[in-house]
This record gives structure tokens, C-alpha cells and sequence, in this order.
């Protein structure tokens, strides 16, 4: 298919890497933002409900269903309302699909505070919002990076597609190198692709070593 | 936003009607294809992740396999899977059996590894083969998050499937990519309801599966189903399922 065109033109790499930087760092806001976003609607709603239990049930039932739906659809319906080739048109459902994965790990997080530890800081004269920030917040942590780690990874590769709509930081590469005939923008993209959810995921990994130190020996 | 007559457009273009750009054709398509590409993957990542789970060995390779092919762009793979094989079919059917593998053999060695010790003991100490072990008291055991598992790589394969209409495939991605293309609105539009009305309906089917899947002695708390994660540990987004039930029938 390829008629001679080498698997990778090294040269283009070289003559392009201040271009394929400016994609990598518009692919990683694309991406990342809206897991911060995510981030912080997760953790009121995850006190909500894990307060009001009946509130839970729907609301994750919703979320499994939105987590289900596929990407493109769900840009290309927007696009009425964000507009071609903008990125809210992406950053919106990437928001929904990370906090379709960060609501329950909040929630657990939340939940997996022991009464008797809870008790033990009512006791000692915490009101609610300082349990909240001194007990039950770092408590989570654990499970909410953990929620983090799956959410910006899953965020980082499906923000891609967006280039199918027009944006999709990294994924320009995939539609400029399959139009051209032309693998080697295809394959910098993936790996810049993997390359940035690495990244991510050991800053994650560190930022859970700093915030949560007593559970070096337990996690994996 | 006029999204009635976009949809009063898309319905009512003959060529949507009969022939080769009807919708039931490209739905049936899309489902041809999905159901070729998670076939074949199940054939080979079902059995692989229930006997890695039932000797829990190798359980490292499985979470590495499940977060590489997270991270990778199904865009990415699609076109260049074309680009080296050549347009057609067969080219797009490697990356999206590739991509349904990861979450099936994920979901196969967590639900057959977290059934109950105690359970797999009773059926060694009545006699059980490790074969009869495995295939009747831990892959019941396991049926929901089994499940739970080919659900996660169906949605996956469908949302691919729409993806890949851009290098050419059949399916209902070609209403959104065609129409994208030729900046046809409502073709766009109904080709990516039709896309949500299909994963949706798929994620009904599976949750009903599901339910009718839990062995009996565990079907009662309907609690335990909800739960989707049970720690940082897990994987929230690729084992959805409830914990691994107790089996009270054994044979």
C-alpha cells in the first residue's frame, strides 16, 4: 500500500518538533482540563450522595449510560450548540466521561471512612466541614487518584477523535497522515498520544505518594 | 437547532429508505461488524483471562495490557492499519479486535480470581477436577462481571466501529462522517442518534444479561450490583460489575 514510502521519515520528525509540541500541548489541555473539571464536580456530588444514598442510584444509572456512549456521536450532536472545530465541543462530553468514572470513586472514597474514625474526630470537637477537610477528604485521596488514573488516561486518547470535528490536538495527525498516505505523522501521534497518558499517570502516581504517604506499603 | 426537521430530513431522504445508504442496512452493517470483531476477540481473551485468573499467573500482564490499550488512539490505529494493509474491511477488523481484547480478559481473570476461597476449596475437596473446578463453580461465580466485561469491549467496538467509517468502513459512522464530509447536517445528526440508540440499546440488553446471569444465591441484594468499584486498586472504568457473588448452589 505504502508503494516505498518508508514506515517513518525520521527527517520529518526532526524538521516538525516545535509543531508536533504546540499539538501535544493543545491535545493535553484538550484532554485534561476536563478531567480537572470533572475533578471538582465529582467531589461535591460525591458527598451528596454519599449522604442521600437515594440519590446515588439514579445518578450513577445515568453516568453508566453516558459513559457508554460513543465519542463522535456525542461531538458531532453538540456541534450545534459549540460550534465546528472548537474545543468545548470536545472538552464537554470528555467532562462527562471523566466524571462518569470519577463519581463512584468518590463516592467509595468517601464511604470508605470507618464510623468508629469518624466518630473519633466528632469526638474530639471537629464540626462537619473540618471532618470533611481534616478526615474524610484525605481519606479519599487514595481513590480518587485512583478514579484520576483511569479517567485521564481513558480522556488523553479519546480527546483524539476530536479531529474528526476538527479538533482534536494530537489526533490531526492521524486524519493529516491517512490523507496523505503517510504513516510517520500516524505513528508520532501515537506515540506522543501514549507518551503524554504516561506521563500523566506517573505524575498522578507521585501526587499520590505526596498526598496520601501511608499508603506507600499497602498500594501497588 | 432545529433538530425535528434535521431528523425529518434524515428519515425521509430516499436513499436512506432502500439500498446499499439505507439504515437498516448500515445498522446492520455496524452490527455485522461489531459482532465479527468481539467474536473474535472473545475467542481468544475469554478462555486466556479465565485460566490466568484461575492460576493467577500472569495477572501483571493483564493490567499492563488493559493500560496500554487504554492509552492508545483508536484513530491512530484505524488509519494506520489502513495505511499499511490496505483499504477494506479486514484492515480495520485487527485494531478493533485488538481494542475489545484488554477489557474481556480483564473482566475473565478478576471475576474468576475474586470468587470465594473457601467455595474453590469445597469444590477441590468434593472431588472437582481443576477443569470442572473452573469451568462450573468459578465461571458461574463470575457470569456477572464476565458480562460486565464483554459489555465494556461491545460499547467499545460499536464507538470504534462509527470511528472507523472515516478510513472507509460500512456502519452507521458513515452517515456522520459522509455528512460531516459534505457538510450535510442531518445526515450527521441521524447517523449519531442512530449510534447512541444502538449503544444505549446494547448497554439495556447487557444490564439485563446481567441480571439474569447472577447465580441465584446472590441475586438478592441488589446493592452489591450497583457498587461499580470496590477500591483505588480496581478499575473502575474496565470491571464494572458487582464483587464476585457467593455460590450457595455448588454442584
Amino acid at each position: 500500500m505504502l508503494d516505498g514510502e518508508p514506515l517513518v521519515r525520521w527527517h520529518w520528525l526532526g524538521d516538525h518538533l516545535g509543531y508536533l509540541a504546540d499539538l501535544t500541548a493543545d491535545h493535553a489541555v484538550i484532554a485534561l482540563v476536563p478531567v480537572l473539571l470533572a475533578l471538582l464536580l465529582a467531589v461535591p456530588l460525591g458527598l451528596a450522595c454519599a449522604r442521600f444514598p437515594r440519590l446515588y442510584q439514579p445518578l450513577a444509572a445515568v453516568f453508566n449510560v453516558v459513559y457508554a456512549l460513543p465519542s463522535l456521536a456525542v461531538f458531532v450532536v453538540l456541534i450545534p450548540y459549540t460550534g465546528l472545530a472548537t474545543r468545548q465541543t470536545v472538552m464537554v462530553p470528555l467532562t462527562c466521561y471523566a466524571l462518569a468514572v470519577l463519581l463512584p470513586t468518590a463516592v467509595d472514597g468517601l464511604r470508605a471512612v470507618p464510623e468508629p474514625v469518624r466518630q473519633a474526630a466528632t469526638a474530639m470537637g471537629y464540626g462537619p466541614w473540618r471532618r470533611l477537610a481534616a478526615v474524610e477528604l484525605p481519606a479519599s485521596v487514595p481513590y480518587l487518584i485512583g478514579g484520576l488514573r483511569v479517567a485521564a488516561v481513558s480522556s488523553i486518547s479519546l480527546a483524539a477523535v476530536g479531529a474528526l470535528v476538527g479538533r482534536g490536538g494530537l489526533g490531526y495527525l492521524f486524519v493529516d497522515g491517512f490523507q496523505r498516505t503517510f504513516p510517520t505523522p500516524i505513528l508520532a501521534g501515537i506515540a506522543l498520544v501514549a507518551l503524554l497518558a504516561l506521563a500523566t499517570d506517573l505524575l498522578l502516581v507521585a501526587a499520590r505518594r505526596v498526598l496520601a504517604p501511608w499508603e506507600r506499603g499497602v498500594a501497588r | 437547532m432545529n433538530w425535528l426537521g434535521w431528523l425529518h430530513d434524515f428519515l425521509a431522504d430516499p436513499a436512506h429508505r432502500s439500498g446499499p445508504d439505507s439504515i437498516v442496512h448500515r445498522l446492520l452493517e455496524h452490527l455485522a461488524f461489531s459482532a465479527e470483531a468481539l467474536g473474535l476477540s472473545a475467542l481468544v481473551a475469554l478462555p486466556l483471562g479465565l485460566l490466568i485468573g484461575y492460576s493467577g499467573r500472569g495477572l501483571f500482564l493483564v493490567t499492563a495490557v488493559a493500560g496500554v490499550a487504554r492509552a492508545l488512539p483508536t484513530l491512530g490505529l484505524v488509519t494506520l492499519a489502513v495505511l499499511l494493509a490496505g483499504v477494506g474491511d479486514t484492515a480495520v477488523l485487527l485494531p478493533l479486535t485488538a481494542l475489545a481484547a484488554p477489557p474481556m480478559l480483564v473482566a475473565a481473570a478478576e471475576g474468576v480470581r475474586g470468587t470465594d476461597p473457601d467455595v474453590r476449596d469445597a469444590a477441590r475437596g468434593i472431588g472437582l477436577t481443576h477443569p470442572q473446578t473452573l469451568l462450573r463453580v468459578c465461571v458461574p461465580a463470575a457470569a456477572p462481571t464476565l458480562l460486565a466485561g464483554v459489555r465494556t469491549a461491545s460499547v467499545q467496538v460499536i464507538a470504534t466501529a462509527t470511528v472507523a467509517a472515516y478510513v472507509g468502513l460500512g456502519g452507521l459512522g458513515r452517515y456522520v462522517i459522509d455528512g460531516l464530509a459534505t457538510r450535510n447536517y442531518p445526515t450527521t445528526v441521524g447517523g449519531a442518534l442512530l449510534v447512541v440508540l444502538l449503544a444505549v440499546g446494547v448497554q439495556l440488553l447487557f444490564a439485563l444479561l446481567i441480571r439474569l446471569a447472577a447465580p441465584p444465591g446472590a441475586r438478592s441484594s441488589p446493592r452489591t450490583r450497583a457498587r461499580r468499584t470496590g477500591g483505588p486498586s480496581e478499575d473502575p472504568a474496565t470491571v464494572p460489575a458487582s464483587p464476585p457473588a457467593l455460590v450457595k448452589e455448588v454442584p
